[in-house]
This record gives structure tokens, C-alpha cells and sequence, in this order.
């Protein structure tokens, strides 16, 4: 049944704009300013979802960030769907679609709510000793698990809304426009500091905004009147942006704070349409104020979680903001004075407060006699022990509470309702502040964490900061900012303030019941459905750990992170452990604060735009052929070329053996070049490289192995002298970026003296190879002029040539065995270079070929790829390259870690060739090789690193790393496989030309 | 997110920047004189205290340069900034 519960007019709803929206299939109505929650309640709809492990019925709790029941599945039907939002921040619009989350089948009925029943069989750590031991059960659990316990579902298509970054910096951040906030941020702002203020809600001024007790005054005006008026004012002033509907999710070092500005949310479908639906906001401030306010504290009783049970600040912004009544019947339960104010203003807009109880003996605010004289009755030293009602609270019992607090006595006296405000006092909201690094220390009289020792150029003010009281608010805050933004005055500074003060208060963090707390169920984390029961429990067990606690019973740790229930969780532990809250330490508040969606998180940077990517000169002409891409760092490099109807194998053997027969092309643009000139250029390749350089005559190339100081392999490529003082350094493709940092760093750090200049050229140049026997004749067609004779053009050797008026380098290096070229053209001229070759190759049949040819051809001769062959655990030595450290050399990088006992050790594992028994089978690479098989445990030896078909040789080769692999040549070993044991025999490294007789042929 | 005041370029986001472990391992002159464990010494010890730490960083995505920093770790705190080559300050 249905109901109208809208008391009042408020001027924050706007009753001519109706707003039709679908709850759980059902349609209905509420008005533009509602949130989801408040226009369900208005409907007279608590129950809203099941909980986590119990699936008991859970209603609407809070009236924002920190509800822990009112979770749900916005969209339900479409792929976009969002899981896990709060019924408290949704504003509704046209066409809202929600429906609850963990009910399976119907939020009415629902099958997990056996667990219920099945409670005793689920205490903390249920899943960690059921559902681990034994272990094949899980697959049975899951089903069940997965089915009626999800946290809703989530989008199974790409997000189709615009997400956007935005860095600011400011002078002055203020994070919560609540009263203290807002004083703050205009003070600042008039004292020409560039301003900013956020807030999550949708409207500024926080709870004061909706307060309605007349002994709160400011300036002789009710406190909320007053701050009306000087929200109106604060367009005109300069130097103050204000967002509102953002929340500050990170605080991290420097004042670098993170916040989601919700855009359009709140809007319906039409309006939405293509506009940036959030945008995180990078936030740099100069100082900041934290003004984040206080959240109200629960009651921890038996069965403290039924839906109807809520805040007692929920209620009162419910009726004083949304106009809307919570119950027709209502009971306040307390342990302070302000469940007074709530109730007061229900019973001054009509509606009906049967009781208030309360666990102090008595009060003497002024406002106990408001209470009195409108009626209503106050049960002083009483505490509910017990609530009924499935789906909505019925009826609690109350019993008059022992002096110090732990148990009860006397009759139990039983009243109905059908809503239950609870009021535990105020945790500050100290979340961002303690992610900033600032510490806290514990009021053992207030028991509330307050701030101690903060970040620097940082405050807190108003209730986040410890002052609860308005004249202690506004007194501290005029001390605070005038120290803090140095100012000699605020503009509020002797206003007049008269307000009503806290007098008694007592704190008991677990109320007793008549029953033993075996029996009874006084939730401490609704989301997650632990009790004190579970905690106790696990404190039995001991843990004594707080963090170990709060992962064994799960406190703490769902969507809303405790942000009700884990004050009350350390009570209880302190308590039971019989320590002081203050030793106990407090759990860490991680960030986000509240959950962020991932499209906020990435922003633009989606699809194309998710990393930067590098393309060659030569890439439209790849594309034209039909090449297939392979990512090699960013870099998209050509990987094969397939022709119509071929399979990636049979374009590679096609491509290995055109580059051994005729001709082959390879665009080697992409290896990373680096110009060093300097009159110690030499010097400095003699200390960077294994192998000397000063003997390097100008016109020259050479290969250079780079190692780490630790004596293990880093890069390798081919350096020429291009004249005294000028060298070209070739690195690896992937190590490029990091090779330069390298040699930067030591020429800055280790030998500023030596006179070397580094500059990055990997994308000056276009590198078209041309490998193959014929290719001299390609070179030949091209460039007509030059002697190409091993006389003039040895092996190994550079000229600098004009190909159409371009200036173009040439080296005669080979990375496949063949005779090859590399003609390296200024970049814009790459494909012009490139079409030449192919144009003049055309009668040779040349055969453009990827990076899969280039790495089975280099593997035929067992050339090494680092980071492929070598993994940072290789010397020179374990590769079987003696021949490319010198001996002469005094020093060079890593050169003293070779004489290290662990590396000159015999049995390391060493590069070594594979041949399979069978010459069809192509080993994997990355298998595991040993020598025994019937051997447990098997001792691994080694695995594969590179293994291909190779079509010259019309066998499979492979290249590995095997322990003691240098005395191994012939020996027989095995790779065992899922279905097969291969045979393997070890060889050597070199399959193909051992004598290097093609590189002149 | 440190803001790092480079002392070539100024005030930069940490992003900005590149760490490069402890400072003031300076790399033996003649490393082949000495022993295995003197050399394990340079090679891999590095020490990581609670408190005020002396630190090599490299303004990567800008001038490129190394410099030194005197970072509290407890507090991420960053006390001091100086060049290379320059002595570290005493207090
Ligand atoms: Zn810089």
C-alpha cells in the first residue's frame, strides 16, 4: 500500500515540477529536489534492499554518503547498468529507473533471506573456514554465493558517457560548505586568495541549513535564517568558484587533493545528452580547509538494522529539508540532546513522537521541557532491547538500564511504532584528513577522534575539527582563520551567538539486552553484516589487532567503509580487551571516500586515447599491404604480411625464405637512435660498452653489449663512428627511452667531466633494411654512383650518400646473417625511400617482411633479443658472448660484478640451441626443460626462450637457458608438456651459415 | 603527489619527476681493487630509514637533470633540494 507521507512544503522541493520515476519495476512520483530515498519515503517505502550475508530486509538509514543499506542498481535493465549507488545522493529526474540489489528473487521474497535463520552457521570468518577447507567444495558455494549475494551487477557494455580530467590550482580549497565552510571560503576569497569550495551536496549549507531549534541563533535570527541570507550573498563575492555536487575522493601530499564533479546526474535522459557526465578535478591548492562536518553515530542494540530504523539527523533533514515524514509513529532513542531537536520539529509539524528514550538519567538542555510540554514521553535510563517487524519495525521493548551500563532490569515495557530514530552523538568526518598524512589523537572524555598534529598549510574547522557547539564553532573559526590565512580580522568576527549547550552524556558502545549477546543481533556494520557478536568472536579467537579484526569479521570493509559502525567496532574491542581506545590505534581511511566510477578515474584517455601509440614513416604503406601490427612498446610495428588466404605460419616461412633466397625488406625504423658527440665521445662508449671503441676508425660500425652495473645484460646494438668526436648508438627498440636515462645519468652524476652531448634521434630517421643476396643489386639500381665492393663497402662499415638529392646514411649490418643494408633517410622522406627499394626490388621478387621473419631469421643464427633470450639474470658469459668482453679494458659498467663469485659460478644457466627429436615439433616457448622424468620433485633446469620452424633448414630450432648448459652439448633432456614429453638434444646456438660465409656472398 | 621544486625549472608535479634511490653512493674510482663483499657493499646496500633520507631524483619529463633531495620519510616531508655534486645539508 501506498501512501502520501509528504507533511509540509519545503522550499528546497519544487511541488509544481512532478517527477515520475520506476522503483523495483513500479512506478512513482516525487519532486524535482528529492533524492531516490527521500521520494520512496514519501511513498512511505523503506524497504529497499537485503543485506550482504544475512539478506535481512534494510531500509533507508541516512540522508547521504555514508549510507551503508540504500544501495542500488541504477538502470537495472540496460547494459549501462551502475551497481552500488546510494539511494541518498540519487536526485531523481524523468525516467529514473533503480531497482534493490542483493535480492534474489524480489527484495519482497527473497531465498537468501534463509540465512537469516541460518545465522548461527555464519559467524566472522565463516568464509575463510568453510568456504577455503575443503577446497572442493568452493565450486559448490560459489554457485550459490554468486547467484544470491552479489553486490549488484555490473555494465556489461562499453560506458557510453564523456568523462573529463581538470587540473586546478587555488590559493585557498575549502572542502564542505556547511556554515563553517562558508565563512571560511569568503573570508578567504575577500582577502584575495583565489578561492575554491566544494561541496558534495546538491545545495550549500550543510546541516544548519535545515535546523530548526530556535535556541540556535545567530544575530538574533534562527541560525538557518541567517545563513540563507549569506548564501544569497556569495555570487558577488571575487576570487570564489563554488561546486557543488562534488566530492573530494583522495587527499594525498602536498595539498593534492582528487574530487568528482557530478555534471549530469542529476539531469533526465534529453538533457544529459552528449555532455560530460563527471569530471575529476586535479586540485593543487596552496592551503586547505577542511570543513567535512560530523556524521551521526548509530546505537549498537539487538537487532538495531530493521527497516524504519534511521539517524535521528536522517529524520529531522527529511521532514525540515524534503518535507517528508519518516513515520506516522515515531520513537527516538538517544544518548544525547540533539534527538531532541529532531523531534521537536516532527511534533511541531504534526507529526506523532510517542516516546524518546534515553540512557542518560536525565538532561538539563532547555529543550527537555519543549518536549514535556508538548507531551511527549521520556523513558530516562532506558534502552531498547529489542525491535520486531520484518520488513518494517512494528513495535521495540525497552528495560531500565544498569547503573555502569551493562545490563538491564526490571519490567519490559513494550511500545509500537513504525520508525525508530537513533542518535549516538557525532563521529568528526576526519577521512581526508587523515589521508593527507595529518594524525590524530583519541578524546577519551568525548571518545571521538580529533585532529592533532596537522598537514602543512592545512586546518579543520566546524565539526570535522572537534567543535560541535555554533558559538564554538564560530569562536574557533574566527581564531583559526586569522591565523591561518594571516588576516588581521573576519568579517564575522563579535557577531551575536545564543545557543543551547550540550549538558550530560553517556557513551556505551554496545547496549545490553535482557537475552545473552549469543542470542541477540546488534549490528555494528549494516552493510556487511557483522555484529558485536562477530567481533567479540573474533577477539576470542585472538586477534587483537585492529586491522586483523576488521578483515576477519568483514567491519568496515563494503562500499560505504564502515563510515556508521567502526567508532563502534574499537569501542567494543577496547572494551572487551580491556584497553584504552587511544592505544588502540584507529583503522586506515583509504581513499576514495566514496566510490568513484571507473570512466571518472580514465576520463578521456579511453580506446585510441588509453596510451600514446607510434607509428613509422613507412606505416600507410604497410597498412596498403595488408600487414598485421604487433605492439612493441608503443610502437605499432609491422609483424607479417599475409597474403590472401594465408595463415600468420605460412607468411613467415613464405617472408624467411625470400630474405635468404632473393631479397627481403624490413622497416627497422623503430630501433632507438642516439647521436653522442663530444671530445670523449670514445671515453665514454669505452665505459658504457663491454667491448673497447677508441680503435674504431671514423665510417665504421660496431656491436656494443650494455650491461647493468650487476653484470647482467641491458641492451645491445650497433654504434658508428660517424666522424672524430660523433658517434650514432643503435639501442633495442623497447630499451631506447631507458638507455638514454641510463647514460644520462652517469654522465650527470658519475663523470660530469668527460665533454659528451646525448640527444635522442629515434624519430629523425626512417630505417628501411634490405637483406638478402641480392639485395647489393637493389642498392646498386638505386644509387648508381656508389662502389658497393666489399673494397669500399665491407661488411660493417657506414656512407653517407644522397638518394634524390636526400641525405641518407647507410650502414652494412646484418642482423639476419644475409648481406644486408640499412639506409636510414630523414623521417618525412621515409616512405619515398622505402617505395624505391620496393620499385627497384620488384624483378628480384622482394619480399617486405615483419618482426616475427626478422626474430626466426636472427634465431637461426642465434642472435640474442634481449628481453626475449635474456631477462636480467644473464651476464656476457651466461650467453656464451666471451668474445665481446675485453680483457684489456681497466673498467667499464659491470665489469667488476663479472669476477663476482655468483657470477663466474660454473653451473649458471646459460644460452644454449635446442634441437627436437622429432624436427616437426615446434617447441613452446617459455617450457620448462629437465633432465629426469620420473623424478619427484623434477628439477627444472632451464626453459625455452626462442623456438621457430625454421623453413631454410626445414627444422625446428630453439634457443634456451639451461643450468650448466655450456657442458651439455649433446646431451638428451625432455620438455614435459600437458600431453607429451618432448625429446630435445642441446646444440649449439648458431643453426644456420656457423662460418658467416652469406654476409659476403 | 609531492610538488618537487626542481632547481633548474622550479615548482613541478611529482609526475613530472623520476626516483632515483639513495644519494651519495659514489661509484668506485678503481673497482677492481677491491673485494667481493666491498663491491656488494657499493652494488646493493642501501638503506631505508624512518626519518630524514638523502635521495637522487631525476626531473624526467622535463629539464632531465639529477638532483639530490632530503626527503623525511616519515612524513614525506621534502626538507632540502640540491644539485649534484653539492654537499648535503647538515640539519
Ligand atoms: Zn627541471
Amino acid at each position: 500500500m501506498t501512501q502520501n507521507l509528504r507533511v509540509k512544503s519545503s522550499e528546497f522541493i519544487d511541488e509544481t515540477n512532478r517527477i515520475s520515476f520506476k522503483f523495483d519495476g513500479k512506478t512513482y512520483y516525487g519532486f524535482k529536489g528529492d533524492t531516490l530515498a527521500s521520494a520512496l519515503i514519501a511513498n512511505n517505502i523503506h524497504l529497499v534492499g537485503r543485506s550482504f550475508k544475512y539478506h535481512r530486509p534494510r531500509g533507508i538509514m541516512t540522508s547521504g554518503s555514508e549510507e551503508p543499506n540504500a544501495i542500488v542498481q541504477v538502470n537495472p535493465n540496460s547494459n549501462i547498468t551502475e551497481p552500488n549507488a546510494r539511494a541518498t545522493e540519487i536526485e531523481i529526474y524523468e525516467g529514473l529507473e533503480a531497482s534493490s540489489q542483493n535480492c534474489w528473487p524480489s527484495v519482497n521474497f527473497d531465498i537468501g533471506g534463509i540465512n537469516n535463520f541460518l545465522a548461527p552457521l555464519f559467524p566472522a570468518g565463516f568464509y575463510y573456514k568453510t568456504f577455503m577447507w575443503p577446497k572442493s567444495f568452493w565450486e559448490k558455494y560459489e554457485f550459490f554465493i554468486r547467484h544470491s549475494a552479489g553486490l549488484g551487477k555490473s555494465p556489461n557494455k562499453r560506458d557510453p558517457d564523456i568523462y573529463d580530467h581538470r587540473n586546478i590550482h587555488c590559493d585557498v580549497l575549502v572542502v564542505g560548505a556547511g556554515i563553517s565552510g562558508i565563512l571560511a571560503a569568503r573570508n578567504a576569497a575577500k582577502n584575495n586568495f583565489k578561492t575554491l569550495l566544494l561541496d558534495e551536496k546538491n545545495e550549500l549549507g550543510g546541516s544548519t541549513i535545515f535546523e530548526a531549534n530556535e535556541d540556535n541563533k545567530i544575530n538574533n535570527n534562527l541560525a538557518s535564517e541567517w545563513l540563507k541570507k549569506e548564501i544569497n550573498e556569495l555570487e558577488n563575492i571575487k576570487n570564489l568558484e563554488i561546486k557543488t555536487r562534488t566530492s573530494v575522493a583522495a587527499y594525498h601530499q602536498y595539498n593534492y587533493l582528487l574530487a568528482r564533479e557530478n555534471l549530469t546526474d542529476h539531469l533526465n535522459k534529453k538533457d544529459k545528452k552528449n555532455k560530460i557526465r563527471q569530471r575529476l578535478l586535479k586540485i593543487r591548492a596552496k592551503k586547505v580547509i577542511l570543513a567535512t562536518g560530523a556524521l551521526e553515530r548509530p546505537l549498537i542494540f539487538n537487532n538495531n538494522d530493521r527497516p524504519g530504523i534511521m539517524l535521528s539527523s536522517a529524520i529531522k533533514k527529511y521532514s525540515n529539508f524534503y518535507g517528508v515524514a519518516c513515520g506516522t509513529k515515531n520513537i527516538f532513542f538517544t544518548n544525547n540532546d540533539s534527538a531532541y531537536e529532531s523531534a521537536l520539529s516532527l511534533h511541531n509539524k504534526g507529526i506523532k513522537v510517542e516516546a524518546i528514550i534515553d540512557i542518560r538519567e536525565n538532561s538539563d538542555a532547555k529543550i527537555i521541557k519543549k518536549i514535556t510540554d508538548a507531551g511527549i514521553k521520556i523513558y530516562w535510563s532506558h534502552t531498547i532491547v529489542d525491535t520486531r517487524g520484518y520488513k518494517r519495525i512494528r513495535s521495540i521493548s525497552i528495560m531500565r538500564l544498569s547503573n555502569d551500563g551493562t545490563s538491564v532490569t526490571g519490567s519490559k515495557i513494550s511500545i509500537s511504532c513504525n520508525c525508530l530514530g537513533i542518535a549516538g552523538g557525532w563521529t568528526p568526518a576526519v577521512h581526508l584528513y587523515t589521508q593527507s598524512g595529518s594524525k590524530l589523537t583519541f578524546d577519551e572524555e568525548r571518545k571521538i577522534f580529533i585532529p592533532k598534529t596537522d598537514a602543512k598549510e592545512q586546518i579543520s574547522v566546524g565539526s570535522c575539527g572537534g567543535d560541535f557547539e555554533l558559538d564554538e564553532i564560530i569562536t574557533n573559526l574566527n581564531y583559526k582563520l586569522k591565523n591561518f590565512l594571516n588576516i588581521d580580522k573576519t568579517d564575522f568576527e563579535g557577531i551575536a551567538l545564543e545557543n543551547d549547550h550540550e549538558t550530560s552524556k553517556r557513551n556505551i558502545w554496545l547496549l545490553p539486552s535482557d537475552q545473552t549477546i549469543g542470542k541477540t543481533k546488534p549490528f555494528v556494520d549494516y552493510q556487511n553484516d557483522a555484529t558485536a557478536k562477530d567481533i567479540k568472536l573474533a577477539l576470542r579467537e585472538g586477534f587483537r589487532s585492529i586491522e586483523h579484526v576488521k578483515r576477519y569479521t568483514t567491519t568496515g570493509m563494503g562500499t560505504d567503509q564502515g563510515k556508521l559502525g567502526n567508532m563502534h567496532a574499537l569501542g567494543i574491542i577496547a572494551d572487551t580487551a580491556g584497553i584504552k581506545m587511544g592505544e588502540l590505534g584507529t583503522t586506515t581511511f583509504r581513499p576514495p571516500y566514496t566510490p568513484l566510477t571507473f570512466g571518472t578515474i580514465v576520463g578521456r584517455n579511453v580506446g585510441e586515447f588509453f596510451d600514446t601509440f607510434r607509428r613509422t614513416p613507412m606505416n600507410d604503406w604497410h597498412i596498403k599491404n595488408k600487414a598485421e601490427f604487433e605492439n612493441v612498446g608503443q610502437w605499432k610495428r609491422s609483424w607479417y604480411y599475409p597474403k590472401e588466404g594465408e595463415t600468420m605460419h605460412q607468411a613467415v616461412q613464405r617472408e624467411s625464405k625470400a630474405a635468404r633466397q632473393s631479397a627481403g625488406i624490413l622497416d627497422a625504423s623503430t630501433l632507438g637512435k642516439i647521436d653522442i658527440q663530444g671530445s670523449d665521445a670514445s671515453e665514454f662508449l669505452n665505459r658504457v660498452y663491454t667491448n673497447a671503441w677508441s680503435k674504431l676508425a671514423i665510417g665504421k660500425c660496431r656491436y656494443g653489449l650494455m650491461l647493468n652495473e650487476d653484470g647482467m645484460v641491458y641492451d645491445d646494438g650497433v654504434t658508428t663512428r660517424l666522424g672524430e668526436n660523433h658517434y650514432i648508438m643503435t639501442t633495442t627498440t623497447g630499451g631506447a627511452a631507458n638507455v638514454l636515462g641510463k647514460l644520462e645519468d652517469y654522465l650527470q652524476t658519475e663523470w660530469p667531466e668527460l665533454d659528451v652531448y646525448l640527444t635522442s634521434v629515434t624519430d629523425h630517421f626512417a630505417t628501411a633494411s634490405l637483406c638478402g643476396p641480392n639485395s647489393k643489386k637493389i642498392l646498386n639500381k638505386i644509387i648508381p654512383d656508389l662502389d658497393l665492393s666489399d673494397d669500399n663497402f665491407p661488411h660493417m662499415s657506414f656512407k653517407e650518400v644522397l638518394i634524390d638529392k636526400i641525405n641518407c646514411r647507410i650502414m652494412r649490418i646484418s642482423f639476419t646473417g644475409e648481406l644486408s643494408y640499412e639506409i636510414n633517410a630523414p623521417a618525412s622522406y621515409g616512405e619515398a625511400i622505402w617505395q624505391k627499394c620496393i620499385e627497384a626490388g620488384k624483378e628480384f621478387n622482394i619480399t617486405p617482411y615483419g618482426t616475427e621473419t626478422m626474430h626466426l631469421l636472427r634465431a637461426e643464427k642465434g642472435f640474442i633479443i634481449v628481453g626475449q633470450d635474456t631477462d636480467g639474470t644473464m651476464t656476457p658469459i651466461d650467453l656464451q658472448m666471451d668474445w665481446i668482453v675485453s680483457k684489456k679494458k681497466y673498467d667499464f659498467i659491470g665489469k667488476r660484478s663479472l669476477y663476482r663469485s655468483d657470477t663466474m659460478k660454473e653451473n649458471r644457466k646459460q644460452l644454449v640451441g635446442l634441437l627436437t627429436e622429432d624436427p616437426n615439433i615446434v617447441l613452446e616457448e617459455g617450457a620448462q626443460i629437465v633432465s629426469e622424468l620420473n623424478q619427484k620433485p623434477v628439477e627444472m633446469l632451464g626453459h625455452v626462450t626462442s623456438s621457430y620452424f625454421s623453413p631454410n633448414l626445414n627444422k625446428s630450432i630453439a634457443l634456451a637457458v639451461v643450468k650448466d648448459g655450456k657442458n651439455m652439448k649433446g646431451k638428451k633432456l625432455f620438455i614435459p608438456m600437458e600431453n607429451k614429453n618432448i625429446s630435445v638434444t642441446v646444440s649449439n646456438t648458431v643453426f644456420y651459415d656457423e662460418k658467416n660465409e652469406r654476409l659476403n656472398a | 603527489m609531492f610538488l618537487i621544486n626542481c632547481p633548474y625549472c622550479g615548482e613541478r608535479d611529482q609526475q613530472e619527476f623520476k626516483a632515483g634511490g639513495e644519494a651519495h653512493i659514489e661509484r668506485p674510482k678503481q673497482p677492481t681493487e677491491l673485494s667481493d663483499d666491498e663491491w656488494a657493499e657499493y652494488l646493493f646496500m642501501r638503506k631505508n630509514i624512518k626519518g630524514v633520507q638523502f635521495e637522487r631524483w631525476n626531473h624526467a619529463h622535463g629539464c632531465r637533470k639529477w638532483f639530490n633531495m632530503a626527503r623525511d620519510t616519515s612524513n614525506d616531508e621534502i626538507k632540502a633540494i640540491y644539485k649534484m655534486g653539492e654537499k648535503p645539508p647538515t640539519q
